[in-house]
Protein backbone atom coordinates (compact mmCIF):
# COMPACT_ATOMS: atom_id res chain seq x y z
CA UNK A 1 0.00 0.00 0.00
CA UNK A 2 1.13 3.37 -1.00
CA UNK A 3 1.77 6.39 1.87
CA UNK A 4 -1.52 6.47 3.72
CA UNK A 5 0.11 6.28 6.88
CA UNK A 6 -1.50 9.76 9.18
CA UNK A 7 2.29 9.95 10.84
CA UNK A 8 4.88 9.93 7.68
CA UNK A 9 8.34 9.48 8.39
CA UNK A 10 10.75 11.96 6.85
CA UNK A 11 11.17 12.26 3.16
CA UNK A 12 14.27 13.71 1.64
CA UNK A 13 12.66 15.44 -0.92
CA UNK A 14 9.88 16.79 1.00
CA UNK A 15 9.62 20.53 0.88
CA UNK A 16 7.04 21.11 3.44
CA UNK A 17 7.80 18.69 6.79
CA UNK A 18 5.38 19.75 9.62
CA UNK A 19 6.32 17.55 12.94
CA UNK A 20 3.86 17.40 16.27
CA UNK A 21 2.28 20.89 14.95
CA UNK A 22 -0.36 22.14 17.50
CA UNK A 23 -2.37 25.13 18.02
CA UNK A 24 -4.25 25.48 21.08
CA UNK A 25 -6.76 28.82 21.96
CA UNK A 26 -7.29 27.73 25.66
CA UNK A 27 -9.26 24.75 25.61
CA UNK A 28 -9.97 24.50 22.05
CA UNK A 29 -7.41 22.09 20.07
CA UNK A 30 -7.33 23.51 16.37
CA UNK A 31 -4.73 21.66 15.68
CA UNK A 32 -3.69 18.64 17.44
CA UNK A 33 -0.61 17.30 16.43
CA UNK A 34 -0.15 16.94 13.06
CA UNK A 35 2.50 15.69 11.01
CA UNK A 36 2.66 16.29 7.57
CA UNK A 37 5.07 16.12 4.15
CA UNK A 38 4.83 17.49 1.04
CA UNK A 39 7.08 16.34 -1.50
CA UNK A 40 8.67 18.92 -4.18
CA UNK A 41 6.98 19.11 -6.96
CA UNK A 42 4.03 17.51 -6.28
CA UNK A 43 -0.01 19.02 -5.75
CA UNK A 44 -0.99 18.09 -2.34
CA UNK A 45 -4.64 18.32 -1.65
CA UNK A 46 -5.76 18.93 2.53
CA UNK A 47 -9.42 18.50 3.02
CA UNK A 48 -11.99 18.49 6.13
CA UNK A 49 -14.73 19.66 7.34
CA UNK A 50 -15.54 23.28 8.33
CA UNK A 51 -13.45 23.57 11.55
CA UNK A 52 -10.99 21.02 10.87
CA UNK A 53 -8.10 22.79 11.18
CA UNK A 54 -7.30 23.22 7.77
CA UNK A 55 -7.13 26.92 7.81
CA UNK A 56 -5.05 27.10 11.15
CA UNK A 57 -2.91 24.55 9.63
CA UNK A 58 -2.20 26.96 6.48
CA UNK A 59 -2.16 30.14 8.38
CA UNK A 60 1.13 28.16 10.77
CA UNK A 61 2.85 26.75 7.62
CA UNK A 62 2.65 30.54 6.09
CA UNK A 63 4.06 31.63 8.87
CA UNK A 64 1.02 34.23 10.13
CA UNK A 65 -0.31 32.38 13.31
CA UNK A 66 3.04 31.20 15.45
CA UNK A 67 1.93 27.21 16.69
CA UNK A 68 1.88 26.23 19.95
CA UNK A 69 3.97 23.07 19.84
CA UNK A 70 5.83 21.46 17.09
CA UNK A 71 7.90 22.73 14.11
CA UNK A 72 7.49 23.91 10.60
CA UNK A 73 10.15 23.93 7.84
CA UNK A 74 9.10 25.08 4.51
CA UNK A 75 12.54 24.79 2.07
CA UNK A 76 14.32 23.92 4.93
CA UNK A 77 13.80 27.19 6.98
CA UNK A 78 12.22 27.08 10.11
CA UNK A 79 8.44 29.26 9.89
CA UNK A 80 9.14 32.00 11.82
CA UNK A 81 13.15 31.23 12.42
CA UNK A 82 15.34 33.55 10.42
CA UNK A 83 15.85 32.02 7.26
CA UNK A 84 11.86 31.98 6.25
CA UNK A 85 12.12 35.88 4.97
CA UNK A 86 13.82 34.57 2.24
CA UNK A 87 12.11 31.27 1.59
CA UNK A 88 8.61 33.46 1.32
CA UNK A 89 9.75 35.50 -1.68
CA UNK A 90 9.26 31.58 -3.20
CA UNK A 91 6.14 31.39 -1.61
CA UNK A 92 2.93 31.97 -3.03
CA UNK A 93 -0.57 32.24 -1.43
CA UNK A 94 -3.70 32.51 -2.36
CA UNK A 95 -6.22 32.82 0.54
CA UNK A 96 -9.45 31.92 1.26
CA UNK A 97 -11.49 35.02 0.59
CA UNK A 98 -9.09 37.04 -1.31
CA UNK A 99 -9.07 40.94 -0.25
CA UNK A 100 -7.75 43.44 -2.62
CA UNK A 101 -7.25 47.13 -3.03
CA UNK A 102 -10.76 48.53 -4.46
CA UNK A 103 -9.16 51.82 -5.31
CA UNK A 104 -6.42 50.28 -7.24
CA UNK A 105 -6.56 48.75 -10.78
CA UNK A 106 -5.84 45.13 -11.55
CA UNK A 107 -2.34 46.36 -12.76
CA UNK A 108 -1.50 48.22 -9.93
CA UNK A 109 -2.39 45.45 -7.79
CA UNK A 110 0.20 43.19 -8.90
CA UNK A 111 2.80 45.92 -9.17
CA UNK A 112 2.41 46.61 -5.57
CA UNK A 113 2.38 42.42 -4.28
CA UNK A 114 5.46 42.61 -7.08
CA UNK A 115 7.28 45.56 -5.25
CA UNK A 116 6.64 43.42 -1.89
CA UNK A 117 7.81 40.17 -3.09
CA UNK A 118 10.89 42.34 -4.99
CA UNK A 119 9.61 40.18 -8.61
CA UNK A 120 10.22 41.90 -11.32
CA UNK A 121 7.71 44.94 -12.46
CA UNK A 122 7.70 43.59 -15.75
CA UNK A 123 5.60 39.87 -14.83
CA UNK A 124 3.04 41.69 -13.99
CA UNK A 125 1.17 42.13 -17.62
CA UNK A 126 2.24 38.60 -18.14
CA UNK A 127 0.75 37.48 -14.89
CA UNK A 128 -2.43 39.08 -16.03
CA UNK A 129 -2.58 37.21 -19.16
CA UNK A 130 -2.17 34.01 -17.84
CA UNK A 131 -4.96 34.20 -15.31
CA UNK A 132 -7.21 36.15 -18.50
CA UNK A 133 -7.29 39.40 -16.59
CA UNK A 134 -5.27 41.01 -19.52
CA UNK A 135 -8.19 42.98 -20.55
CA UNK A 136 -9.28 44.41 -17.48
CA UNK A 137 -5.81 45.38 -16.54
CA UNK A 138 -6.65 49.00 -16.07
CA UNK A 139 -9.73 48.43 -14.53
CA UNK A 140 -10.01 48.90 -10.99
CA UNK A 141 -10.36 46.26 -8.64
CA UNK A 142 -14.07 47.39 -7.25
CA UNK A 143 -15.23 46.76 -10.76
CA UNK A 144 -14.24 43.49 -10.98
CA UNK A 145 -16.44 40.45 -10.07
CA UNK A 146 -15.63 38.20 -7.68
CA UNK A 147 -14.65 35.70 -10.11
CA UNK A 148 -12.58 38.18 -11.44
CA UNK A 149 -11.31 38.94 -7.82
CA UNK A 150 -9.93 35.30 -7.68
CA UNK A 151 -8.26 35.14 -10.29
CA UNK A 152 -5.95 38.57 -9.96
CA UNK A 153 -5.43 36.81 -6.73
CA UNK A 154 -4.08 33.74 -8.07
CA UNK A 155 -2.07 35.90 -10.54
CA UNK A 156 -0.64 37.94 -7.56
CA UNK A 157 0.15 34.42 -5.73
CA UNK A 158 2.14 33.70 -9.15
CA UNK A 159 3.99 36.64 -8.98
CA UNK A 160 7.49 35.96 -8.32
CA UNK A 161 7.99 32.76 -9.62
CA UNK A 162 6.98 30.84 -6.13
CA UNK A 163 8.59 27.23 -5.67
CA UNK A 164 5.85 26.81 -3.71
CA UNK A 165 1.89 27.34 -3.77
CA UNK A 166 -0.75 27.56 -1.16
CA UNK A 167 -4.13 27.88 -2.41
CA UNK A 168 -7.04 27.94 0.05
CA UNK A 169 -9.96 26.91 -1.89
CA UNK A 170 -8.89 28.44 -5.38
CA UNK A 171 -11.57 27.66 -7.34
CA UNK A 172 -14.24 29.96 -5.12
CA UNK A 173 -16.79 31.82 -7.26
CA UNK A 174 -14.79 30.92 -10.37
CA UNK A 175 -17.49 29.52 -13.34
CA UNK A 176 -16.46 26.21 -15.02
CA UNK A 177 -14.81 27.51 -17.71
CA UNK A 178 -12.10 29.23 -15.26
CA UNK A 179 -11.88 26.53 -12.83
CA UNK A 180 -10.74 23.93 -15.92
CA UNK A 181 -8.71 27.38 -16.86
CA UNK A 182 -7.15 27.25 -13.30
CA UNK A 183 -6.39 23.75 -13.25
CA UNK A 184 -4.50 24.11 -16.40
CA UNK A 185 -2.19 26.38 -15.02
CA UNK A 186 -1.99 24.32 -12.23
CA UNK A 187 -0.51 21.38 -14.80
CA UNK A 188 1.76 23.59 -15.90
CA UNK A 189 3.31 24.59 -12.97
CA UNK A 190 3.13 21.03 -11.85
CA UNK A 191 5.10 20.21 -14.88
CA UNK A 192 7.50 23.88 -13.72
CA UNK A 193 8.54 21.70 -10.52
CA UNK A 194 6.29 23.94 -8.43
CA UNK A 195 4.72 22.21 -4.97
CA UNK A 196 1.35 22.75 -4.34
CA UNK A 197 -0.93 22.69 -1.04
CA UNK A 198 -4.54 23.10 -2.10
CA UNK A 199 -7.38 22.59 0.15
CA UNK A 200 -11.04 22.70 -1.49
CA UNK A 201 -14.97 21.64 -0.46
CA UNK A 202 -15.60 20.62 -3.94
CA UNK A 203 -14.15 16.87 -3.92
CA UNK A 204 -15.14 15.75 -7.13
CA UNK A 205 -12.79 18.29 -8.71
CA UNK A 206 -9.67 17.93 -6.76
CA UNK A 207 -9.64 13.61 -6.87
CA UNK A 208 -8.51 13.40 -9.91
CA UNK A 209 -5.73 15.97 -9.73
CA UNK A 210 -3.72 15.83 -6.72
CA UNK A 211 -1.20 13.42 -6.26
CA UNK A 212 -1.69 12.99 -2.54
CA UNK A 213 -4.43 14.41 0.46
CA UNK A 214 -4.39 14.47 3.66
CA UNK A 215 -7.81 14.28 5.31
CA UNK A 216 -8.33 16.14 8.46
CA UNK A 217 -10.66 16.24 10.97
CA UNK A 218 -10.80 17.59 14.93
CA UNK A 219 -7.70 19.04 14.38
CA UNK A 220 -5.66 15.98 13.12
CA UNK A 221 -4.62 14.06 10.22
CA UNK A 222 -6.80 10.90 9.80
CA UNK A 223 -5.83 9.82 6.90
CA UNK A 224 -3.01 10.42 4.17
CA UNK A 225 -1.54 9.31 0.81
CA UNK A 226 -3.55 9.05 -2.57
CA UNK A 227 -6.98 8.56 -3.59
CA UNK A 228 -6.40 5.10 -4.34
CA UNK A 229 -4.36 4.55 -1.47
CA UNK A 230 -7.12 5.72 0.94
CA UNK A 231 -9.59 4.21 -1.05
CA UNK A 232 -7.80 0.70 -0.28
CA UNK A 233 -7.39 1.54 2.98
CA UNK A 234 -11.06 2.53 3.65
CA UNK A 235 -11.71 -1.08 1.90
CA UNK A 236 -15.36 0.70 0.70
CA UNK A 237 -17.24 -1.27 -1.71
CA UNK A 238 -17.42 -1.12 -5.50
CA UNK A 239 -20.79 -0.48 -7.75
CA UNK A 240 -20.59 -1.87 -10.81
CA UNK A 241 -23.66 -1.20 -13.49
CA UNK A 242 -24.71 -3.93 -15.78
CA UNK A 243 -26.89 -2.79 -18.63
CA UNK A 244 -29.31 -5.88 -19.88
CA UNK A 245 -32.36 -6.45 -21.18
CA UNK A 246 -34.79 -6.26 -18.48
CA UNK A 247 -36.29 -10.11 -19.66
CA UNK A 248 -31.88 -10.91 -18.35
CA UNK A 249 -32.04 -9.24 -14.78
CA UNK A 250 -32.71 -13.05 -13.72
CA UNK A 251 -29.42 -14.64 -15.23
CA UNK A 252 -27.33 -11.65 -13.89
CA UNK A 253 -28.59 -12.37 -10.45
CA UNK A 254 -27.55 -16.28 -11.16
CA UNK A 255 -24.67 -15.94 -12.57
CA UNK A 256 -23.79 -13.86 -9.46
CA UNK A 257 -25.25 -15.69 -7.25
CA UNK A 258 -22.35 -17.70 -6.14
CA UNK A 259 -20.23 -14.51 -5.02
CA UNK A 260 -20.16 -12.73 -1.81
CA UNK A 261 -21.70 -9.94 -3.29
CA UNK A 262 -22.79 -6.94 -1.14
CA UNK A 263 -26.00 -6.05 -3.09
CA UNK A 264 -27.62 -6.67 -6.56
CA UNK A 265 -30.63 -4.44 -7.16
CA UNK A 266 -32.46 -4.47 -10.40
CA UNK A 267 -33.07 -0.91 -11.73
CA UNK A 268 -34.96 0.91 -14.72
CA UNK A 269 -32.45 -0.34 -17.20
CA UNK A 270 -29.95 -2.02 -15.61
CA UNK A 271 -28.57 -4.36 -12.38
CA UNK A 272 -26.33 -2.60 -9.80
CA UNK A 273 -24.48 -4.66 -7.74
CA UNK A 274 -22.25 -3.83 -5.25
CA UNK A 275 -19.37 -5.79 -3.94
CA UNK A 276 -16.38 -5.78 -2.48
CA UNK A 277 -12.56 -5.00 -4.28
CA UNK A 278 -10.91 -7.94 -3.70
CA UNK A 279 -14.31 -9.79 -6.00
CA UNK A 280 -13.79 -6.96 -8.60
CA UNK A 281 -12.37 -9.94 -11.49
CA UNK A 282 -14.48 -12.27 -10.18
CA UNK A 283 -17.86 -10.58 -11.09
CA UNK A 284 -16.26 -8.89 -14.33
CA UNK A 285 -15.77 -12.82 -14.87
CA UNK A 286 -19.21 -14.08 -14.31
CA UNK A 287 -20.44 -11.08 -16.43
CA UNK A 288 -18.29 -11.79 -19.18
CA UNK A 289 -20.13 -15.45 -19.21
CA UNK A 290 -23.27 -14.46 -20.14
CA UNK A 291 -22.98 -14.52 -23.93
CA UNK A 292 -23.15 -11.40 -25.72
CA UNK A 293 -26.58 -10.56 -22.98
CA UNK A 294 -24.20 -7.90 -21.09
CA UNK A 295 -24.46 -4.94 -23.36
CA UNK A 296 -22.58 -2.51 -21.47
CA UNK A 297 -20.74 -2.66 -18.09
CA UNK A 298 -19.55 0.21 -15.85
CA UNK A 299 -17.61 0.17 -12.45
CA UNK A 300 -17.40 2.71 -10.03
CA UNK A 301 -14.90 3.35 -7.38
CA UNK A 302 -15.82 5.28 -4.25
CA UNK A 303 -15.31 8.41 -4.63
CA UNK A 304 -13.09 10.87 -2.54
CA UNK A 305 -16.44 12.10 -0.85
CA UNK A 306 -16.88 8.79 0.52
CA UNK A 307 -13.54 7.86 1.39
CA UNK A 308 -13.49 11.76 2.96
CA UNK A 309 -16.84 10.66 4.93
CA UNK A 310 -15.41 7.32 5.74
CA UNK A 311 -12.33 9.05 7.11
CA UNK A 312 -13.71 12.19 8.56
CA UNK A 313 -16.76 10.54 10.19
CA UNK B 1 14.66 46.26 8.99
CA UNK B 2 14.34 46.12 5.18
CA UNK B 3 13.66 50.30 4.10
CA UNK B 4 12.33 49.20 0.94
CA UNK B 5 9.63 47.03 1.94
CA UNK B 6 8.42 50.04 4.86
CA UNK B 7 8.94 52.68 1.11
CA UNK B 8 6.15 50.18 -0.73
CA UNK B 9 3.89 50.15 1.68
CA UNK B 10 4.34 53.60 3.01
CA UNK B 11 3.94 54.63 -1.28
CA UNK B 12 0.46 53.22 -1.06
CA UNK B 13 -1.12 54.18 1.94
CA UNK B 14 0.46 58.04 0.91
CA UNK B 15 -0.86 57.70 -2.73
CA UNK B 16 -4.07 55.96 -2.13
CA UNK B 17 -4.90 59.42 0.07
CA UNK B 18 -3.48 61.74 -2.76
CA UNK B 19 -5.61 59.53 -5.15
CA UNK B 20 -9.24 59.45 -3.19
CA UNK B 21 -8.42 63.52 -2.64
CA UNK B 22 -8.20 63.22 1.15
CA UNK B 23 -4.89 65.49 0.90
CA UNK B 24 -6.55 67.85 -1.32
CA UNK B 25 -9.46 68.05 1.09
CA UNK B 26 -7.53 68.18 4.48
CA UNK B 27 -5.25 70.50 2.66
CA UNK B 28 -8.00 73.47 1.42
CA UNK B 29 -9.84 73.19 5.28
CA UNK B 30 -6.23 74.39 6.30
CA UNK B 31 -5.90 77.07 3.73
CA UNK B 32 -9.70 78.55 4.03
CA UNK B 33 -8.96 78.25 7.90
CA UNK B 34 -5.98 79.62 7.79
CA UNK B 35 -6.73 83.09 5.31
CA UNK B 36 -10.31 83.26 7.32
CA UNK B 37 -8.22 83.63 10.41
CA UNK B 38 -5.18 85.97 8.91
CA UNK B 39 -7.82 88.50 7.44
CA UNK B 40 -11.10 88.37 9.54
CA UNK B 41 -9.42 87.51 13.01
CA UNK B 42 -9.73 91.06 14.38
CA UNK B 43 -13.22 91.20 12.85
CA UNK B 44 -14.77 91.75 16.54
CA UNK B 45 -12.38 94.79 16.85
CA UNK B 46 -13.58 96.13 13.53
CA UNK B 47 -11.09 95.76 12.15
CA UNK B 48 -10.64 93.44 8.33
CA UNK B 49 -7.33 92.44 6.92
CA UNK B 50 -4.08 91.45 7.65
CA UNK B 51 -2.93 92.76 10.83
CA UNK B 52 -0.04 90.73 12.63
CA UNK B 53 1.64 86.97 12.56
CA UNK B 54 1.54 86.73 16.47
CA UNK B 55 -2.28 87.41 16.52
CA UNK B 56 -2.43 85.12 13.59
CA UNK B 57 -0.79 82.26 14.81
CA UNK B 58 -2.52 82.57 18.48
CA UNK B 59 -5.85 81.89 16.56
CA UNK B 60 -4.70 79.19 14.62
CA UNK B 61 -3.10 77.45 17.26
CA UNK B 62 -6.72 77.52 19.34
CA UNK B 63 -7.86 75.96 15.26
CA UNK B 64 -5.28 73.42 14.85
CA UNK B 65 -4.96 72.29 19.02
CA UNK B 66 -8.75 70.96 18.28
CA UNK B 67 -8.48 69.91 14.19
CA UNK B 68 -5.11 68.10 13.82
CA UNK B 69 -5.41 65.84 16.12
CA UNK B 70 -8.97 64.81 15.52
CA UNK B 71 -7.83 64.90 11.68
CA UNK B 72 -5.18 62.19 12.85
CA UNK B 73 -7.22 59.80 15.15
CA UNK B 74 -9.88 59.31 11.95
CA UNK B 75 -6.73 59.00 9.45
CA UNK B 76 -4.73 56.39 11.71
CA UNK B 77 -7.33 54.47 13.18
CA UNK B 78 -8.09 51.44 11.44
CA UNK B 79 -4.76 51.19 9.79
CA UNK B 80 -4.12 47.91 11.11
CA UNK B 81 -7.28 46.75 12.73
CA UNK B 82 -9.09 47.54 8.96
CA UNK B 83 -6.75 45.24 7.28
CA UNK B 84 -7.40 42.84 9.73
CA UNK B 85 -11.83 43.14 9.47
CA UNK B 86 -11.10 43.06 5.47
CA UNK B 87 -9.24 39.98 5.89
CA UNK B 88 -6.69 41.77 3.53
CA UNK B 89 -4.12 41.48 6.59
CA UNK B 90 -3.41 37.38 5.97
CA UNK B 91 -2.22 38.45 2.59
CA UNK B 92 -0.10 41.45 3.36
CA UNK B 93 2.06 39.09 5.99
CA UNK B 94 2.53 35.91 3.78
CA UNK B 95 4.71 38.40 2.01
CA UNK B 96 8.39 38.71 2.96
CA UNK B 97 7.95 41.37 5.14
CA UNK B 98 7.92 41.99 8.43
CA UNK B 99 5.11 43.10 11.00
CA UNK B 100 7.18 46.21 11.93
CA UNK B 101 7.93 46.87 8.48
CA UNK B 102 4.03 46.81 7.74
CA UNK B 103 3.62 48.75 11.06
CA UNK B 104 5.92 51.54 10.17
CA UNK B 105 5.02 51.73 6.51
CA UNK B 106 1.83 52.47 7.09
CA UNK B 107 2.65 54.90 9.51
CA UNK B 108 5.30 57.01 7.82
CA UNK B 109 2.48 56.68 4.33
CA UNK B 110 -0.33 57.93 6.53
CA UNK B 111 1.91 60.84 8.17
CA UNK B 112 3.60 61.74 4.65
CA UNK B 113 -0.59 62.33 3.50
CA UNK B 114 -0.68 64.31 6.69
CA UNK B 115 1.98 66.36 6.40
CA UNK B 116 1.66 67.24 2.74
CA UNK B 117 -1.61 68.61 3.44
CA UNK B 118 -0.95 70.13 6.54
CA UNK B 119 2.38 71.66 4.47
CA UNK B 120 0.47 72.64 1.40
CA UNK B 121 -2.32 73.94 2.97
CA UNK B 122 -0.69 76.16 5.78
CA UNK B 123 1.81 76.80 2.88
CA UNK B 124 -0.36 78.34 0.56
CA UNK B 125 -1.28 81.33 3.12
CA UNK B 126 2.29 81.91 3.57
CA UNK B 127 2.71 82.69 0.13
CA UNK B 128 -0.08 84.65 -0.08
CA UNK B 129 0.93 86.68 3.36
CA UNK B 130 4.87 86.54 2.40
CA UNK B 131 4.53 90.23 1.08
CA UNK B 132 3.31 91.38 4.36
CA UNK B 133 5.52 89.43 6.43
CA UNK B 134 8.79 90.54 7.84
CA UNK B 135 11.33 87.39 7.59
CA UNK B 136 11.53 86.96 11.41
CA UNK B 137 7.66 86.78 11.13
CA UNK B 138 7.48 84.07 8.32
CA UNK B 139 10.22 82.12 10.50
CA UNK B 140 7.40 81.71 13.63
CA UNK B 141 5.21 80.83 10.50
CA UNK B 142 7.22 78.54 9.63
CA UNK B 143 7.91 77.12 12.88
CA UNK B 144 3.71 76.61 13.59
CA UNK B 145 3.42 74.75 10.34
CA UNK B 146 6.72 72.28 11.55
CA UNK B 147 4.95 72.35 15.47
CA UNK B 148 1.32 71.44 13.48
CA UNK B 149 3.07 68.70 11.70
CA UNK B 150 4.99 67.42 15.07
CA UNK B 151 1.52 67.51 16.45
CA UNK B 152 -0.54 65.35 14.00
CA UNK B 153 2.28 63.20 13.53
CA UNK B 154 1.76 62.51 17.41
CA UNK B 155 -1.97 61.70 17.27
CA UNK B 156 -1.12 59.79 14.55
CA UNK B 157 1.24 57.46 15.88
CA UNK B 158 -1.23 57.33 18.83
CA UNK B 159 -4.56 56.60 16.39
CA UNK B 160 -1.40 53.55 14.77
CA UNK B 161 -1.54 52.42 18.63
CA UNK B 162 -5.07 52.19 19.05
CA UNK B 163 -5.33 50.50 15.80
CA UNK B 164 -2.95 47.56 16.95
CA UNK B 165 -5.07 47.08 20.15
CA UNK B 166 -8.47 47.32 18.84
CA UNK B 167 -10.35 44.31 18.11
CA UNK B 168 -12.49 46.11 15.16
CA UNK B 169 -13.25 49.28 13.36
CA UNK B 170 -16.22 50.18 15.77
CA UNK B 171 -13.81 50.11 19.05
CA UNK B 172 -11.17 51.38 17.74
CA UNK B 173 -13.24 54.72 16.57
CA UNK B 174 -14.96 54.92 19.65
CA UNK B 175 -11.31 55.03 21.10
CA UNK B 176 -10.13 57.56 18.94
CA UNK B 177 -13.15 59.59 19.47
CA UNK B 178 -12.43 59.08 23.44
CA UNK B 179 -8.60 59.71 22.97
CA UNK B 180 -9.73 63.26 20.91
CA UNK B 181 -11.87 64.09 23.99
CA UNK B 182 -9.29 63.17 27.01
CA UNK B 183 -6.80 65.12 25.13
CA UNK B 184 -8.19 68.25 23.51
CA UNK B 185 -10.98 68.88 26.44
CA UNK B 186 -10.93 67.29 29.67
CA UNK B 187 -6.80 66.84 30.12
CA UNK B 188 -6.66 70.72 30.95
CA UNK B 189 -9.40 70.91 32.53
CA UNK B 190 -8.70 68.05 34.69
CA UNK B 191 -4.98 69.94 35.33
CA UNK B 192 -6.80 73.27 35.90
CA UNK B 193 -9.56 71.27 38.43
CA UNK B 194 -6.84 69.53 40.36
CA UNK B 195 -5.03 73.26 40.86
CA UNK B 196 -8.01 74.55 42.02
CA UNK B 197 -8.66 72.22 44.26
CA UNK B 198 -5.42 71.50 45.85
CA UNK B 199 -5.18 75.15 45.70
CA UNK B 200 -4.60 75.64 49.58
CA UNK B 201 -1.53 73.70 50.62
CA UNK B 202 -0.38 71.80 47.48
CA UNK B 203 -1.36 74.92 45.19
CA UNK B 204 2.06 76.54 45.09
CA UNK B 205 4.20 72.96 45.18
CA UNK B 206 1.36 71.81 41.97
CA UNK B 207 1.86 75.29 40.63
CA UNK B 208 5.61 75.81 40.40
CA UNK B 209 7.04 72.09 40.23
CA UNK B 210 4.41 69.67 39.00
CA UNK B 211 2.72 71.63 36.71
CA UNK B 212 4.79 72.24 34.18
CA UNK B 213 6.01 68.50 33.68
CA UNK B 214 2.38 67.43 33.89
CA UNK B 215 1.89 69.59 30.81
CA UNK B 216 4.08 67.65 28.97
CA UNK B 217 1.76 64.69 29.00
CA UNK B 218 -0.32 66.20 26.51
CA UNK B 219 0.52 66.49 22.62
CA UNK B 220 -1.57 69.11 22.59
CA UNK B 221 -0.70 71.23 25.49
CA UNK B 222 3.12 71.01 24.30
CA UNK B 223 2.18 72.19 20.80
CA UNK B 224 0.24 74.99 22.61
CA UNK B 225 3.69 76.06 24.87
CA UNK B 226 5.87 75.34 21.71
CA UNK B 227 4.05 78.04 19.77
CA UNK B 228 2.77 80.32 22.34
CA UNK B 229 6.58 80.76 23.71
CA UNK B 230 8.01 81.80 20.37
CA UNK B 231 5.40 84.88 20.35
CA UNK B 232 6.36 87.83 23.22
CA UNK B 233 2.61 89.47 22.45
CA UNK B 234 1.03 86.28 22.86
CA UNK B 235 2.73 84.24 26.00
CA UNK B 236 0.68 86.68 28.47
CA UNK B 237 -2.68 86.36 27.29
CA UNK B 238 -2.36 82.43 27.98
CA UNK B 239 -2.88 81.61 31.33
CA UNK B 240 -1.21 78.21 31.46
CA UNK B 241 1.46 79.17 29.53
CA UNK B 242 2.37 81.84 32.53
CA UNK B 243 2.69 78.82 34.70
CA UNK B 244 5.04 77.65 32.55
CA UNK B 245 8.84 78.16 33.21
CA UNK B 246 10.97 79.30 30.18
CA UNK B 247 14.05 76.89 30.41
CA UNK B 248 11.54 74.13 29.94
CA UNK B 249 9.57 75.94 27.10
CA UNK B 250 13.39 75.75 25.04
CA UNK B 251 12.01 74.38 21.38
CA UNK B 252 14.52 72.16 21.02
CA UNK B 253 13.40 70.31 24.77
CA UNK B 254 9.48 70.37 23.21
CA UNK B 255 10.06 69.49 20.22
CA UNK B 256 12.17 66.00 21.52
CA UNK B 257 8.93 65.60 23.71
CA UNK B 258 7.02 66.17 20.43
CA UNK B 259 8.96 63.32 18.98
CA UNK B 260 8.69 60.70 22.09
CA UNK B 261 4.95 61.19 21.89
CA UNK B 262 5.41 59.82 18.10
CA UNK B 263 8.02 57.34 19.00
CA UNK B 264 6.92 55.97 22.27
CA UNK B 265 2.96 55.12 21.16
CA UNK B 266 4.70 53.55 17.92
CA UNK B 267 7.07 51.26 19.77
CA UNK B 268 4.22 50.01 22.31
CA UNK B 269 2.26 49.24 18.65
CA UNK B 270 4.88 47.76 17.27
CA UNK B 271 5.81 45.33 20.65
CA UNK B 272 2.18 44.74 20.64
CA UNK B 273 1.76 43.84 16.56
CA UNK B 274 5.13 41.58 16.77
CA UNK B 275 3.10 39.24 19.50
Amino acid sequence: MADNSPTPTDSEDAVIVARGVRKHYGAIHAVDGVDLDVRSGELFGLIGHNGAGKSTMFKMMLGLIPATAGEIRIDGAVVGGGNFRAVRRSVGYLPENVVLYDNLTGLETLQFFARLKAAPLADCPPALERVGLAHAAKRRVREYSKGMRQRLGFAQALLGKPRILFLDEPTTGLDPEAIRGFYAILRQLKSEGVTMVITSHILAEIQERVDRLAIMAAGKVQASGTVQALREQMDLPLWFSVHVASEDFDAVRSALGHLPVIAIEARDDHVAVQCRRESKMAVIEALAGLDGRVRDLTVREPSLEDVFFGFSD
Amino acid sequence: MDIAQIATIAGKEFWDRIRNRWVLAVALVFTAFALVIAYFGAAQQGAVGFRSIDVTIASLVSLVIYLIPLIALILGFDAIVGERERGSLDLLLSMPITRVELLLGKYFGLAAALTFSTVAGFGLVAVVLSAQLELDALFHYFGFMLSSVLLGCAFLSLAVMLSVFASDRTRASGLAIAMWFFFVLVFDLLLLGALVVSGGELGGRLGSELFPYLLLLNPADVFRILNIFSLEDVRALYGLATVFPPNLAHPALLGAVMFAWIALPLGIAAWRFRK
